[in-house]
């Protein structure tokens, strides 16, 4: 029995030809099909410049990887989805990351809810969800069984932690007053808050919320006031903490502010006034120019190469969302190569195979295991302060 | 302090709500209709605002007026486009029409203001001062203090001059009042611009307090139109009295009861004082003649 070959001879050349460069040109030319990784972030509304960080750091550590011939001899492709900070988007955006495009992990992006509106499809489908971002306790630590969710950011527990030491050590008080935002990121930070002051024997003077929305925070701020507070526990996203620091500023109350790292995200001081200095928060990582790491001035110096409006370290706000951007893609990339395929459990077993990286923020030794999701501890949290647009990191 | 403090801020509120909801008033008279767009009109004279003051640098008494027509402007075009073609042919559709021409507003400024809230400094709302035992901005006591002069203005206008008394005739009986040689469409037109200048006054009054973003209308419209319907919206004394009484009781709760009760309690009041007085605090039942 024969085959007699259709195919015409000119094509049959062709192929070759490619076939012939695509094996000279090595590493930087991919034989094979992209591993695609998700992104569910907010690119548009408030929260847009947190999606753009996170794009940033993301965009810059796949380069990387691929210039260095990819994982598992194929290239990194990043996809990305907006969420428009709605967990309902969120959720519909990962659905169509991994039924349609097939995404082998998704990256996660500023707002808890829309994370926490993730987690459950994540770890239906058994794809890795990585946040870089939203901090709410309950993302990692989410109860499943079968977990497939890992965080390169802060915690809400260990940030609750990390605030009332600072409070207790920098300003020797012990009469917090907390100001939250009304909303399940609120909600994780006062449990967080509520037990990390107890395990200290100490309690809250008093807990209030506000809205987004809320032109004036005097009410809350008075009712706090009134109750003897000497600290404020602020928690909320960048506008709604100016809000807090104008209301401060009409009522005449000069009281120190401990904050989770909301007004990290975008114009704090424009909004809030040269007083938005006074509110002193947690970041997993800032850039500080000469005394940066060798690969902190490298990353910094692509940052600039690659999007030209950067010029000094005060156009990259928030570093925060850069650089555990940068560091997840990393430790994901070797979680793919220690699992060796794509397959979604093997590249959860694979995040807990990783031994020693040295990372951005720091030197990672096995950053995750069954019984921990999250990379970074509190001890890695530095506190900051604006001062004139720029984040400054204060000593404690 | 507690009680002097919530007094100030709801006052500031209730007359942004006041100034807002008296737009609903101004065209609902007139017209039978009102512009659900009233919210983005509001965000509309603070991003101008901002635009001419801080990005061109304008002085302030260039940037307000061009601010306010681009106000009466936007009010113009609502009208012509999302109200008009619809009352014309007996649909109520505009109700939908205008929800939705906020929306593409307030995207379109989305995609050319910008993602990030900004901050519109004003000499008024930088150094506080002590009043009756608690701190304040200058601009949270002139907030009330321009609202009500608007409204009596307004109410003067309405009442005393040629022009106002066209509107009324409008509102009494469109066809007769043509007949008289007042032209109808121009004075509804006049009434959703000056309805959305209002709303642009809103906004640039409270702009310096809050920050500038493409979404920042929203819930003042929503609060301004339940305020509208608290007054009685046909009567603009009922209005502005219940813009200060949504204020007052919105930041009395806070004050007393904690935020938590906040909107609970407020709208809770809102709709036992509707079914007590169904046509609103000053409002009179509508008089079917049949």
């Amino acid at each position: 029995m024969t085959f007699k070959c259709f195919i015409p001879r000119r094509a049959v050349i062709a192929g070759a030809i490619g076939l012939a460069a695509s094996i000279a040109w090595g590493g930087s030319g991919f034989a094979q099909e992209s591993i695609r990784l998700g992104l569910v972030a907010a690119l548009s509304g408030q929260s847009a410049k947190s999606g753009e960080a996170i794009t940033r750091g993301l965009s810059i550590a796949v380069e990387e990887i691929n210039e260095a011939g990819g994982v598992l001899g194929r290239p990194l492709e990043l996809i990305v989805r907006d969420d428009e900070s709605n967990p309902g988007k969120g959720l519909l955006a990962a659905r169509e990351l991994v039924q349609r495009e097939g995404v082998s992990a998704i990256f996660g992006g500023l707002d808890t809810p829309v994370s926490l509106a993730v987690v459950p499809f994540a770890n239906q489908t058994q794809v890795p969800f990585v946040g870089v971002w939203a901090a709410g306790t309950a993302i990692t630590r989410n109860g499943a069984e079968d977990n497939y969710v890992f965080r390169v950011s802060a915690v809400d527990a260990l940030v609750g932690e990390a605030l009332v030491d600072y409070m207790i050590d920098k300003y020797g008080t012990k009469k917090p007053g907390m100001i939250l935002i009304n909303n399940p990121w609120g909600e994780s930070n006062e449990e967080a808050l509520t037990h990390a002051l107890e395990a200290k024997g100490l309690s809250s003077v008093g807990i209030e919320k506000f809205e987004t929305s809320d032109v004036s925070v005097v009410p809350q701020l008075t009712r706090l006031k009134e109750a003897g507070a000497e600290v404020l526990f602020l928690v909320a996203n960048v506008a709604p903490s100016a809000q807090v620091v104008q209301s401060l500023d009409s009522m005449g109350w000069d009281v120190p502010i401990v904050s989770h790292w909301g007004p990290a995200g975008g114009r704090f001081t424009e909004l809030a006034g040269p007083n938005g200095a006074r509110v002193h928060f947690i970041q997993t990582f800032l850039f500080r120019g000469e005394e940066d790491s060798p690969k902190a001035q490298a990353l910094f110096a692509k940052l600039k190469e690659k999007y030209p409006e950067i010029k000094s370290v005060a156009d990259v706000t928030p570093a925060t969302g850069i650089a555990n951007a940068y560091d997840a893609m990393h430790l994901t990339a070797l979680a793919i190569a220690n699992a060796g395929s794509t397959d979604g459990p093997a590249v959860r077993d694979g995040f807990y195979a990783i031994g020693k990286y040295d990372g951005l923020i720091k030197t990672y030794e096995k950053p995750f295991s069954p019984g921990n999701h999250d990379a970074i501890a509190s001890k890695d949290y530095v506190f900051s302060h604006f001062v004139d647009g720029e984040i400054i990191p204060l000593d404690r | 302090m507690l009680l002097t403090s919530a007094v100030v801020t709801g006052l500031g509120l209730g007359a942004m709500y006041g100034l807002i909801a008296l737009g609903f008033h101004v065209t609902y008279s007139v017209s039978n209709t009102v512009n659900f767009a009233q919210g983005s009109a509001v965000m509309v004279g603070a991003v101008l605002g901002f635009t001419f003051m801080v990005t061109l640098g304008w002085p302030f008494w260039m940037a307000v007026p061009v601010a306010l027509a681009g106000c009466a402007i936007f009010g113009l075009v609502v009208e012509r486009v999302l109200v008009r073609p619809f009352v014309e042919r007996g649909s109520d559709a505009w109700l939908m029409a205008t929800v939705a021409g906020g929306i593409v507003v307030d995207n379109i400024v989305l995609f050319t203001f910008g993602k990030e809230p900004r901050g519109l400094p004003s000499p008024l709302a930088q150094d506080s001062f002590d009043f009756m035992g608690t701190g304040v901005y200058p601009l949270q006591l002139i907030i009330p203090i321009v609202g009500l002069s608007i409204a009596v203005v307004l109410q003067i206008v309405a009442r005393r001059t040629a022009a106002g008394k066209a509107m009324l005739a409008v509102v009494q009986n469109k066809e007769a009042a043509r007949l008289m040689g007042i032209n109808a469409k121009v004075v509804i037109a006049s009434a959703f611009a000056i309805s959305t200048v209002l709303a642009g006054v809103a906004g640039l009054l409270i702009a310096p307090l809050f920050s500038v973003h493409s979404d920042m209308g929203t819930l003042f419209g929503l609060k301004a139109f339940a305020v509208a319907i608290l007054g009685g919206i046909g009567s603009a004394s009922g209005v502005m009295l219940a813009g200060f009484a949504y204020g007052l009781v919105e930041a009395l709760v806070t004050a007393y009861f904690g935020s938590t009760y906040t909107q609970i309690v407020v709208f809770s009041v809102i709709i036992l004082a509707l079914a007590a007085m169904p046509n609103g605090l000053l409002g009179r039942a509508a008089v079917n003649k049949v």
